[in-house]
């Protein structure tokens, strides 16, 4: 993986992998994957028995053999960058490694094979690992309870932000706004929107947090809540925590922690002794479950005191040694989905938790170190507007290189002419031209090498030769696409649909 | 780079007014373009809303981020560019003419307290890029 020589000049795309098509286009009439035995028993006569509704030839199917369609789809994978390939750096989505022991649990029969309707007596074993990961989470957070039912994070906001406004409304008054900082994930003010109430933006200072002067004059007493993320969306920790969530809570207004960065610090702080009231965790984030084709997630919202009344239903309680589930909450904000959320999700989680036992706060300081280790690399060669302290990612920018007209795009492109993924784009906000990347605490260091040998070398690349990088990716099987006008297509009413079927030929 | 019009004022949310009797024409500066990439879609508010100044009155989508476009200046919504709709890449190619947003009626008596001059929004753009 040391091998840093450039990927060489731009090939012609004629490899048969790199145009694979569709499998209709693997079609021929009559050709077949199985082979049936002799007809034994007397034969039909469909357009007798079927009448109109008779098809006479087959609409647009794939006639194809095994060994067509086993290549085919075997090609297809290989097309794929995944996790398992290689140092996957996207920032804030923490693509750690899924350990297969997850993988092993969670198809136990006694998790995999269970109905969700199926009586609680039968499934105490599914109702103990739903209640020992709410424990485990508690013990994480230090929280009061913990509901395990959100989707993924944005579902967990929605049900954070509920909750709030819950708490609000039984003392006389839902309150009007939430204050977001200007770093914040865009789920943050979409959240407080769907709750109901108006985003009032919080500019962050000159180290890239959260400014008090800004949040004073701000927090007024139609403030329901602060949204804010520890460490924020530039891996900088908001060293003024304590004093913040003194402030808000002097409104009579509540703290809700995003905890999509939580891997940051898990086991070594724990949120509810920052004074936060709510906050959501995500397990395919911080806990190892897979991110596999954007779900599915899980968010489950930890809840200070003073928010218990309004968690979702059920809960699982234990008695004794019996474990059920509990519909009693008469102020329940409702269900966040059916069932117990993504429950496979949660058995990945807890297997990831009870692995690391005593040691998890290694997971918090690996991703840290990890982290700094690419950022002390790639300081010398690309700009970073915020020097605060990082934890678990760096945002770096393409502010040298945009001086000579090469902009962030091109060098994510480019990266994968080097076999790596690219990290997040253009995010935060508050960092024009950023390159955001987290690590994550599984990679080895000649990992971390590897891809700190290539952005440097897409730094040289980017004086010597640009139109090397402009042109990126030139090892794919497509080279740079036209996103723009996609886009432009796309947002047009009933112009544009995506062909997912094969023209009935 | 950047050019700046002295025909018009200029917010530090990278908005620019162009006032002329009571017609106020709105539009993103070409730093404002520049630095969103292109643009993909513009969704604006509706003939007849009032808006306060300094209150947001729609987004524009681009390849990066959708952002959130705020007003100079108050006033009733009396036309919008309804071009934009199947070219949204104007406000990327002709930021200050035929990618302008929304004409308002003004209603602050063309208060132009609190915008800044082309001079000084330059200035601004260019301390902003040292931070």
């Amino acid at each position: 993986m040391s091998d840093t020589s450039a990927p060489g000049a731009p090939a012609a795309r004629t490899d048969r992998r790199r145009r694979e098509g569709s499998l209709f286009d693997l079609s021929h009439p009559g050709r077949t994957g199985v082979a049936l035995p002799p007809l034994d028993v007397p034969a039909i006569d469909p357009p007798a028995l079927f009448g109109s509704a008779h098809r006479s030839e087959v609409a647009g199917e794939v006639e194809a053999s095994e060994v067509d369609v086993v290549r085919h789809f075997t090609r297809l994978s290989q097309l794929n960058f995944a996790i398992d390939t290689a140092l996957y750096p996207l920032g804030s989505c923490t693509m750690k490694h899924n350990p297969r022991i997850n993988e092993e649990v969670a198809r136990l029969a006694g998790f995999s094979d269970v109905h969700p309707y199926t009586a609680e007596h039968l499934v105490q074993g599914a109702l103990e690992l739903l209640w020992l990961l709410e424990e485990r989470l508690k013990t994480l957070t230090g929280f009061a309870r913990v509901t395990l039912q959100p989707s993924a994070g944005a579902n967990g906001e929605l049900a954070g932000t509920l909750m709030i406004r819950a708490a609000h409304v039984a003392r006389g008054n839902a309150r009007r706004h939430i204050l977001v900082p200007d770093s914040a994930h865009g789920t943050n003010p979409a959240s407080a929107h769907f709750a109901g109430y108006s985003v009032i933006e919080l500019a962050s200072n000159a180290r890239g947090t959260l400014d008090l002067a800004e949040l004073e004059a701000k927090l007024t007493d139609e403030v329901a809540a602060l949204m804010i993320t520890v460490p924020n969306t530039l891996g900088v920790f908001e060293e003024n925590i304590l004093k913040i969530t003194e402030m808000v809570h002097a409104k009579g207004a509540l703290v809700y922690l995003d905890g999509a960065n939580f891997n940051a610090f898990v086991g070594k702080v724990r949120p509810a002794d920052m004074g936060v009231d709510v906050m959501h965790m995500n397990l395919h984030k911080t806990f190892s479950t897979p991110h596999g084709g954007g779900g599915p997630g899980a968010g489950p919202v930890g809840v200070g005191p003073a928010l218990v009344p309004y968690l979702p239903t059920p809960t699982v309680e234990r008695d004794g040694e019996v474990f059920r589930l509990s519909y009693d909450r008469p102020g329940s904000i409702g269900r966040m989905r059916t069932f117990h959320g993504n429950f496979g999700v949660l058995v990945r989680a807890l297997t990831y938790i009870e692995s690391y036992g005593n040691t998890i706060p290694e997971v918090a300081e690996a991703a840290v170190l990890n982290a700094n280790y690419l950022r002390k690399r790639l300081e010398p060669f690309y700009h970073l507007k915020y020097d605060a302290p990082s934890y678990h990612e760096v945002v770096f920018s393409d502010r040298k290189q945009a001086a000579g007209g090469i902009h962030n795009i091109d060098i994510a492109k480019r990266l994968m002419d080097y076999g790596f993924h690219p990290p997040t784009m253009s995010f935060p906000l508050i960092v024009p031209g950023a390159l955001m990347i987290e690590p994550t605490e599984s990679e080895p260091k000649e990992e971390l090498d590897a891809f700190a040998d290539a952005m440097i070398a897409i730094a040289k690349e980017c004086q010597e030769t640009p139109e090397l990088v402009h042109g990126a990716p030139h090892t794919t099987p497509v080279g740079r696409l036209d996103d723009a006008s996609t886009a432009r297509e796309a947002s047009k009413p009933g112009s544009f649909a995506p062909v997912l079927r094969a023209p009935v030929r | 780079m950047s050019t700046y019009p002295d025909d018009r004022f200029y917010t530090k949310s990278h908005e620019w007014v162009r006032v002329e009797g009571a017609t106020g024409t709105i539009g993103i500066t070409d730093h404002a373009q520049q630095e969103l990439g292109e643009v993909v879609f513009v969704d604006l508010p509706d003939v007849g809303e009032l808006f306060d100044a300094g209150q947001e009155f729609g987004t524009i989508e681009s390849v990066k981020a959708v952002s959130e476009v705020f007003l100079p200046i108050a006033g009733e919504v009396v036309e919008v560019n309804k071009t934009l709709v199947d070219e949204p890449g104007a406000v990327n190619e002709d930021p200050y003419g035929d990618g302008w947003l929304v004409k308002l009626k003004v209603t602050s008596d063309g208060d132009m307290a609190g915008l800044l001059s082309a001079a000084a929004y330059e200035k601004f753009v260019e301390e902003e890029a040292k931070g």
